[in-house]
């Protein structure tokens, strides 16, 4: 039975490919490849990404730009879905033997793209292939250390970054009678302000947070200079377990649950759900991406401002760097690909990380200006001076220079991880668990996920 | 045997077979096989490195505590989500099955849901359910009932059955009013002059009488409630908070589309294969020779 079924398999394989043979030349699907054959014409290369308007439409401007600043190469952007998908969708082509030239990937999908040696071009081999000169010193130790090897060569192109910062409502901080222009900097101090804003209902809600594992487990071990997993938090191994149920973050858990219970902090969902309590008015202080600032500005009918995220002050070493999030573009390798596609590539790399374009994101976005000439061109320019707050993450990403519990995550399989702690963090709210039971359930299921992919990837 | 001789030719019957095979093959036993093959290995997400390991996929599987979770959610809210939409099909069809006025607008209506497609219906309950943004989610809270299924697992769970049925019960409706309009009007009028009460002539007449459709809405539903809430779980919880509203076709996407762990997807894909095989099996062979056709 099982032989004929294979045998009806086989014939019909051959059928399809011999149909699909006879079409080709005639087909759309090479033209890409026969375009870049012919000479005088340019060299295409595709870029997927995942980024929603408006940021995608500002990302598709830079390659129009790139395309329109020189005659030989051309890049392609795609829009692919949300992160997730776009990597999946990556995934799935590359399988296919069909892998875009460009991807842009999570941060946290870093440990995975890294594993996937033979899919990818590390950027700094690809700049020495092609004779294109890159400086990688240019850009932000945060920025550069969470994209690099261990011995510190850059493996992936860093291009939108963002840092966790608070926003605050300084409306409610009036109504409540506290000075707006001295926003809480430590626990203590946001606890006893968001307690005001609850006993004198300047608003319906104290203080929630956007992506709670990024926020308030990830860069929380990051300032507080702890780490969040061994072997310098995943970078020298993948056999590295997880250290996230020591005194100091069972601490903070409780803090959270302390707060919760007396009604001044607000749960508010997953990932970016969080985002949307803060500009509506309901919650006055919010621990979110800085690249919600584009949105509050958009959306929020009253005075606001921003400021770092606080830290315990009886912490012997803080408050030390934020660590980033957002993404950064790969290089994917294909059956087919020739040095001339490389080389376009490279060239597109060198383009955006000139001073100009990371200045210009910057601005249009709110995502940090990740290299120190940009930084600079944005100084110059006056936008910091006029737009006051829009430098305070690059401030709290350059407060120190990075330990090795700053330099960032490389653990596999971030994303399962980061819904593990979400699934341990809602039961301990609602009150099914204590803050040190969750901490251990998702220490020890987080490790369970390290070792799964440890065993697949590990040399 | 006389029968089998209507087709001659002895080509012919295997020809006018072959589209229906050939899709069968392509879109269901490949994929199939496919899923089988990839049970066995262990394998990163690109595929650029693989290992034959056996039965470790399913030894994983079937000791994790989250995956014997999903078992227990998934018996709760498929037994839940067919009794509801059954039960309901039924009772409005016997209503509607009334001489009553305005019967065609109520049944147009009632058919409605079932083309809504699982994720705008999923958006709608949203609408309705949603702590702070739905119209009764808010209702609730106000009149200080705590509600909120993004951190209540027993809530989230409630919602997701109450909207898998409410998408079910349409489908349901249609089957049983046809069921209902076939049932001979004669059987009826004699069991009304025998002086069968009307719950009598339901559960004594009707009820027995509409075996096939009851029959065949169990196998639909129970294939409907584990393979095609998947839109309405995804769109309205994800399978949070916490696991609560995960069922074994929910974990299948999660671990092989989000954790990339393919072989343990794969694997889990192959258990409910069984379970879905021996499931029917079990319904054709004891509830179906209770039917009266």
């Amino acid at each position: 039975m099982i032989r004929v079924l294979t045998g009806i398999v086989v014939v019909l394989a051959l059928v399809s490919g011999a149909t699909f043979a006879r079409s080709v030349p005639a087909g759309a699907g090479f033209s890409p490849t026969l375009v870049a054959q012919v000479p005088g014409a340019r060299v295409t290369v595709d870029f997927w990404y995942g980024l929603t308007r408006p940021l995608g439409d500002i990302l598709e401007g830079i390659a129009s730009d790139f395309n329109n600043s020189q005659t030989k190469y051309r890049v392609n952007p795609a829009f692919k879905g949300a992160y997730p998908e776009t990597m999946q969708a990556a995934i799935a082509a590359f399988r296919a033997g069909n892998a875009p030239h460009i991807v842009q990937m999570f941060e946290v999908g870093t440990a995975t793209m890294m594993g996937a040696q033979g899919a990818v071009k590390p950027v700094y081999q690809l700049f020495k292939e092609a004779g294109v000169s890159f400086d990688p010193s240019i850009y932000l130790p945060a920025v550069r250390g969470y994209y690099s090897s261990p011995d510190g060569k850059m493996i992936s192109m860093p291009f939108n970054s963002s840092t966790p910062i608070t926003f605050y409502n300084k409306d409610a901080f009036r109504r409540a009678g506290l000075d707006p222009e001295k926003p809480p900097q430590t626990w203590a101090e946001l606890r006893a302000a968001a307690t005001r804003i609850r006993q004198t209902n300047a608003a319906p809600c104290g203080f929630t947070m956007a992506w709670p594992t990024w926020t308030n487990l990830e860069n929380f071990s990051a300032i507080h200079d702890v780490p969040l997993a061994t072997k310098m938090n995943g970078f020298e191994g993948m056999d590295t377990e997880m250290q996230t149920n020591s005194p100091l973050h069972v601490r903070h858990l409780q803090t959270l649950m302390d707060m919760h219970r007396e009604g001044t902090f607000k749960y508010g969902g997953r990932d970016s759900a969080g985002d949307a309590l803060f500009p509506s008015g309901e919650c006055a202080i919010i621990h979110a991406s800085s690249g919600m600032r584009a949105r509050v500005i958009r959306e929020a009918r009253f005075s606001w401002g921003v400021t770092y995220l606080p830290y315990h002050d009886d912490v012997k070493g803080a408050p030390k760097n934020s660590i980033i999030g957002g993404a950064s573009f790969w290089v994917m390798t294909s059956p087919r690909r020739t040095a001339d596609e490389y080389k376009a590539v490279a060239e597109f790399f060198k383009f955006i990380s000139q001073p100009e374009i990371v200045a210009k994101w910057h601005m249009e976005t709110g995502f940090v200006p990740i290299t120190f000439p940009g930084m600079t061109l944005v100084q110059a320019l006056g936008y910091w001076q006029a737009n006051p707050g829009a430098d305070i993450p690059f401030k709290q990403l350059t407060r120190s220079r990075p330990t090795r519990n700053t330099m960032g995550l490389r653990l596999g399989n971030m994303p399962e991880i980061r819904v593990i702690f979400y699934e341990e963090w809602e039961k301990a709210f609602q009150g099914t668990q204590t803050a040190k039971q969750a901490m251990d359930a998702a220490t020890r299921r987080g490790n369970e996920v390290l070792r799964r992919f440890e065993r697949a990837n590990a040399p | 045997m006389t029968k089998r001789s209507i087709f001659n030719n002895k080509v012919l019957p295997y020809v006018l077979l072959a589209p229906q095979l050939a899709i069968t093959i392509v879109f269901f036993f490949w994929p199939a096989g496919q899923a089988v093959a990839q049970s066995l290995l262990r394998q990163n997400p690109f595929g650029t490195r693989t290992a034959f390991v056996w039965f470790e996929n399913f030894a994983h599987v079937l000791s994790d505590d989250a995956y014997l979770q999903a078992v227990g959610n998934t018996i709760l809210f498929s037994g839940a989500v067919i009794l509801l939409a059954m039960g309901s099909g039924l009772l409005l069809a016997v209503t509607a099955d009334k001489p009553i006025r305005g019967a065609g607008v109520y049944k147009t209506l009632l058919i409605w849901p079932y083309a809504v497609a699982p994720a705008v219906a999923a958006s709608l309950w949203l609408f309705i359910f949603h702590p702070t943004i739905g119209i009764l989610g808010r209702a609730l809270n106000q009149v200080g009932i705590h509600w909120d299924y993004s951190l209540n697992g027993t809530q989230a769970l409630l919602l997701v059955i109450l909207a898998a049925a409410w998408k079910q019960v349409s489908y349901n409706f249609i089957f049983f009013l046809a069921g209902l309009q076939s049932i001979p009007r004669s059987v009826l009028e004699a069991a009304s002059v025998d002086g069968a009460t009307p719950r009598q002539r339901f559960w004594k007449v009707i009820f027995p009488l509409l075996s096939p459709t009851t029959f065949f809405l169990i196998v639909v539903n129970v294939i409907f409630a584990f393979f095609d809430t998947f839109g309405v779980i995804h769109s309205l919880t994800r399978g949070g908070p916490a696991k609560a509203t995960e069922t074994l076709i929910y974990k299948v996407y999660v671990d092989g589309v989000v954790n990339l762990d393919l072989g343990g997807s794969s694997a889990q894909s192959v258990i409910l294969l069984l379970v879905v095989i021996t499931l029917t099996a079990m319904q054709f062979r004891y509830i179906e020779r209770r039917v009266h056709y």
